[in-house]
C-alpha cells in the first residue's frame, strides 16, 4: 500500500437528511469494511472518512465545517483526491452479530452489514441519535434484511434514549458471537464496558484527531481512559480504527 | 559458531542496549507512545521537539508518501516548553524499569531562547537534549535554519550548553548546506557532546490533476529510502571531521541500512519512517537483521566496523 492521493470522479451525490450526504464515486477501492480514507480537497484541505462502500468507493459526509461543506458543494463528474485505503477494519466472527451505530458512525456499519449477510449470519443493527432526522441508513439496513432498533435522545423515533440502552436489552437476551461498533467516543466507552461486563467480544472503531494518517505524527493516540483494554500508545490511524478485544 | 553479537553501545557515560534510537517528530507526543516505541526495541527513544510556546502546527495534508520516500510537514506541533516537562517526566517514571534513555528534543527561534527552553526542559533530568537547529518546515516562524550557518549553530549550541549544566546535548544538523563538516566541527567547539545528522531535505511534491504542491505547507521533509545516501554522505563527512558520537539518522529501514550508518561512522541509527514502511516491529526487525549480518561476517561488535567504509 502506497500513501500518495489518486483522483476519483464523483458518479452521484444523494441527500440522506438536513445535514448529510452520500457521494459515490466512478470507481472500486481493495478494502475492508472499518478501513478508511483520507480525502483532499486541493486549496481546501485533508480529512479521514470511514469507507461506507467500497465497490463503488462511496462516502457519508456529514456537513460538519468548512471541509465536509466543500464535499457537499460536489457535482457529478467532479474530482476528489483519495489516499487509501488505510488502517485495519472490522473482522467477523461467528453467526450472529450485533452492529451498533451512532449518528454518522453507521457509515462503517454499512459494508459491514452487507459482508455478515452474505456470509449468512445473522445482523442486528442498532442505530442511535439526538433525534429521528438525525438517524441514518435505516431503511437501507432494514431492506437488506438487518434486524434494526433504534433510539433517539428526544424519543422521537425507537426508545427513548442511548443506543448503549438497546445494545444491552439484546446483549442480556439473545446469543451474540460478536459486538461491532462505531460513533463517539463515550458511546464507544460504553459499549466496551458492556461488552465485558457481559463477556461478548468486541470490535470498536475510533474516531480521533488524524493528521498523517500513516501512524508516523502519533496525532490519533487512543487513550486508555477510553478503554482500558486498549494497549498504550494505540493509534486510531494505524492499529485502528477498528480496536478488537479479545 | 560465533557468539550472539554485541550490539550495545556508549554516547558519552549513556549506555545503550542496541543503537537503533527512535527519531524526533515520529511517535514522540506521549509518554505512552514513547514507552511502546522503547518495548518495541528501541536503544533509546527522543521525544517530538518542544519549543517555547505550544503550536498546533500546519493545516492537513501534512504527510504523503512517493516513489522514493516520505514527505511531511506537520509543522512543529508541540504543547509548549512547560507542557513537555511533565509529558518527560511521566515518560521517565514509565521507562524508569527499562532502562532505556530517553531525549528530549528543544527547538527555537532564537539562541537566547534556545537557552531558555533547554533550561525548562532540563527541569525534566532526560538522559540527553536534543538540539533541533534543522527543522526544514517551519521557515517563516523561525527564519533560515541556524544548521544553516557555523556561526549561529555555535551561538545556539552556547546556548544551550550553557543553560543545561551537566546534561548531554547532540545538534541535530540539516543535510542541505555546503560544508557539514565544518558546521560539525563548529557545534562541536560550541560544547556539542554529539551530532545527529540528518534532519530531513527539504522537497516539494506537486499533483498535477490539483496543479498545486501536495501538502498545505507547499513544502515539507522528505524522509525514507530516498534520505539514506544523502545521509550516508553526510554522516561520513561529520566523522571525518570531528570526534564526538553521531547517531546517523535517515532512511534507515532495515539491518543493512543501519550497518551501512555504522559503516559510515555512526554511533547510533536514528529510525523513524521505518515505523511506516516495517510496522509497528520495525525496531525487532532492523535489530535481527542487523545481528544476521554481524554473524554471518563474524562481527563481535559494532566497534569493530565503525567507520571501515570510509576509511582510507
Amino acid at each position: 500500500m502506497k500513501a500518495d492521493f489518486f483522483t476519483v470522479k464523483i458518479k452521484r451525490t444523494v441527500k440522506l437528511n438536513h445535514r448529510t450526504i452520500w457521494v459515490e464515486m466512478n470507481q472500486t477501492l481493495d478494502a475492508q469494511p472499518g478501513q478508511f480514507v483520507m480525502a483532499w480537497l486541493p486549496g481546501v484541505g485533508e480529512r479521514p472518512f470511514s469507507i461506507a462502500g467500497s465497490a463503488p468507493l462511496c462516502l457519508l459526509v456529514v456537513d460538519v465545517g468548512p471541509f465536509s461543506q466543500a464535499i457537499h458543494q460536489l457535482k457529478p463528474g467532479d474530482t476528489l483526491w483519495i489516499k487509501g485505503p488505510l488502517g485495519h477494519g472490522f473482522s467477523l466472527l461467528g453467526d450472529a452479530a450485533i452492529l451498533a451505530g451512532g449518528g454518522y458512525g453507521a457509515a462503517p456499519l454499512w459494508p459491514l452489514a452487507q459482508l455478515a449477510l452474505s456470509q449468512g449470519m445473522n445482523v442486528q443493527v442498532c442505530l442511535g441519535a439526538r433525534s429521528k432526522a438525525d438517524l441514518l441508513l435505516c431503511d437501507a439496513f432494514e431492506e437488506i434484511g438487518c434486524e434494526l432498533t433504534l433510539a433517539t435522545e428526544d424519543g422521537s423515533a425507537g426508545e427513548t434514549g442511548l443506543v448503549t440502552g438497546v445494545v444491552e436489552k439484546i446483549l442480556k437476551s439473545k446469543k451474540i458471537d460478536g459486538l461491532y461498533a462505531c460513533g463517539p467516543t463515550g458511546m464507544l466507552t460504553a459499549l466496551a464496558s458492556l461488552a465485558k461486563t457481559y463477556n461478548f467480544p468486541y470490535q470498536l472503531s475510533w474516531e480521533a484527531l488524524m493528521r498523517c494518517g500513516m501512524g508516523l505524527c502519533g496525532s490519533c493516540e487512543v487513550p486508555q481512559t477510553c478503554d482500558p483494554a486498549l494497549p498504550p500508545g494505540w493509534l486510531a490511524c494505524f492499529d485502528g480504527p477498528v480496536f478488537r478485544y479479545p | 559458531m560465533s557468539k550472539d553479537p554485541d550490539l550495545s553501545i556508549n554516547i558519552g557515560k549513556l549506555k545503550l542496549h542496541n543503537p537503533l534510537v527512535l527519531a524526533s517528530g515520529v511517535l514522540g507526543t506521549s509518554a505512552s507512545l514513547l514507552y511502546r516505541a522503547a518495548r518495541s526495541g528501541a536503544g533509546a527513544v527522543t521525544a517530538k521537539s518542544c519549543g517555547p510556546e505550544a503550536r498546533a502546527g500546519h493545516p492537513n495534508p501534512v504527510m504523503v508518501e512517493w516513489e522514493g520516500g516520505l514527505l511531511n510537514a506537520i509543522g512543529l506541533t508541540n504543547p509548549g516548553a512547560k507542557e513537555e516537562v511533565a509529558l518527560l517526566k511521566e515518560t521517565k517514571r514509565q521507562l524508569a524499569a527499562t532502562g532505556i534513555p530517553l531525549f528530549a528534543s528543544i527547538f527555537a527561534g532564537t539562541p537566547e531562547e534556545f537557552g531558555l527552553v533547554a533550561g525548562i526542559i532540563a527541569e525534566a533530568d532526560p538522559d540527553l537534549i536534543e538540539v533541533n537547529i534543522s527543522c526544514p518546515n517551519v521557515r517563516g516562524d523561525f527564519g533560515t535554519p541556524f544548521a544553516a550557518d557555523e556561526h549561529s549553530a555555535a551561538l545556539v549550541t552556547r546556548a544551550v550548553k550553557e543553560a543545561v549544566g551537566i546534561t548531554p546535548i547532540a545538534v541535530k544538523l540539516a543535510p542541505n548546506v555546503p560544508n557539514i563538516g565544518r558546521i560539525a566541527a563548529a557545534v562541536v567547539n560550541a560544547g556539542a557532546d554529539a551530532i545527529t545528522a540528518i534532519n530531513t531535505m527539504p522537497g516539494m511534491v506537486i499533483d498535477a490533476e490539483a496543479c498545486q504542491p501536495v501538502l498545505t505547507n507547499r513544502t515539507g521533509g522528505i524522509s525514507g529510502p530516498a534520505l539514506k545516501p544523502i545521509a550516508l554522505r553526510c554522516v561520513a563527512e561529520i566523522a571525518k571531521t570531528v570526534d564526538v558520537p553521531i547517531i546517523g539518522t535517515g532512511g534507515v529501514i532495515t539491518g543493512m541500512d543501519a550497518i551501512e550508518m555504522i559503516l559510515a561512522g555512526a554511533k547510533a541509527v536514528g529510525v523513524g519512517s521505518a515505523y511506516w514502511y516495517r510496522g509497528p516491529e520495525a525496531f525487532r526487525l532492523i535489530i535481527e537483521e542487523m545481528k544476521a549480518f554481524m554473524i554471518d561476517h563474524d562481527i563481535q561488535s559494532l566497534e569493530d566496523i565503525r567507520g571501515k567504509a570510509v576509511r582510507r
